[in-house]
């Protein structure tokens, strides 16, 4: 089953859901990690050039994601869910796209700011756009910074609010995106 | 008494114009100066970079240059290594630390003549809170009119810090300073 239907999700939209997690949650992790290398760390050039790297990828299969949830039907909302866990739902979900945009344009306008491109493995290269407007790097170095903070915790919210409806609620939440 | 008129003449005269020290403002304006910095790149070259934004003033009398006095405030927040991933790097933590620390100062309280427009300028730089004095080894370029009506004077000089001496949490050793300004009498 290609397409979500009215009552669960389609493999294509699970892909780009839990591939998205896997990806997101390991750009944060390495990020965290790589802005305190030591210069002489064998990482030191490795990891920012991986972070961008998948960063771009991800920039263009978020594209793709969102292009998909449009033109494609979606699940209907559980009629269990209350008005305001369906509101609440909505707004989190918002957040979520939003910030994740927000967090893979900063990134790019950071490593972009000096007219570079950024190379994408050896694949290929995004060009830069030019200096949009001043001290850009640290301007969108901490957007990146402080968006990414907060995607984590709506993540978390995000885990908790599946876990909740799953175990506590005993509705098809999460098992429609599993199964 | 026409000799003692002539020798108290002589007298005034030297008390009116004990030293002819003009103050100059540095030409940042019209960019007649930079602040230009290298350090060793792993020991295997050398990496570039400047402080766009800085001003400062001079005192400066060719015969007593001795009585020179000189002053400037770097902005450090405009270093510029001509790459954005390093300059956000060096405005951090690590190293400036530009939040905190905004501004360098540097203020002269020692100059010696070293003869043949060679100064040696003792004084006080100012970086990341920490005070150090450092001596700048300067030569004169030259001074004169310019074509549009002023008086400039311009200096030449190089000195050089050790990163540890200002606490920066990366260590690559010494920072070499090659300093050039232009000054407009006022």
């Amino acid at each position: 089953m290609v397409f979500d239907n009215e009552t669960k999700f389609g493999t294509v939209s699970k892909v780009f859901h839990w591939l998205s997690a896997i990806v997101i949650l390991g750009l944060f992790a390495v990020g965290f990690w790589m802005v305190d290398l030591n210069y002489y760390s064998e990482w030191y050039r490795t990891a920012p050039y991986w972070h961008k790297s998948i960063g771009i990828l991800l920039l263009g299969f978020t594209l793709a994601r969102l292009l998909w949830k449009f033109i494609t039907p979606s699940p209907k909302t559980l009629t269990t869910h209350t008005k305001l866990t369906q509101l609440a739902t909505k707004l989190g979900h918002l957040a979520l796209y939003s910030i994740l945009l927000v967090i893979l344009i900063s990134g790019y306008l950071i490593s972009t700011a000096d007219g570079r491109a950024i190379e994408v493995f050896t694949w290929f290269e995004v060009m830069s756009l030019g200096e949009l407007i001043a001290n850009q790097e640290d301007v969108a170095g901490s957007i990146h910074k402080y968006a990414a903070y907060s995607l984590m915790a709506i993540v978390l919210i995000h885990i908790l609010a599946a876990l909740k409806h799953h175990f506590i609620d005993k509705d098809d939440t999460l098992r429609r995106m599993i199964k | 008494m026409k000799k003692t008129l002539l020798a108290s003449a002589l007298a005034l005269s030297s008390l009116a114009m004990p030293v002819m020290a003009a103050d100059y403002v540095i030409d940042t304006k019209g960019a007649h100066a930079s602040i230009n910095f290298k350090v060793k790149h792993l020991g295997y070259s050398w990496l570039t970079g400047r402080f766009n934004t800085f001003s400062g003033e001079f005192n400066y009398d060719e015969k007593q240059p001795e009585a020179s006095k000189i002053s400037v405030n770097i902005d450090t927040t405009s270093v510029d290594s001509n790459h954005a991933e390093r300059d956000k790097h060096l405005r951090d933590s690590d190293f400036l630390d530009v939040k905190k620390f905004s501004t360098a100062t540097f203020n002269s309280t020692k100059v010696t003549d070293l003869g043949n427009g060679k100064l040696a300028i003792t004084g006080i730089l100012s970086l990341q809170g920490i005070e150090k004095e450092i001596t700048i080894d300067a030569k004169k370029i030259g001074e004169g009119k310019d074509p549009w009506g002023g008086y400039r004077a311009g200096f030449a000089g190089t000195t050089s810090i050790q990163m540890k001496d200002f606490g920066y949490k990366m260590d690559f050793g010494q920072i070499d300073f090659d300093l050039h300004i232009e000054g407009i009498k006022k």
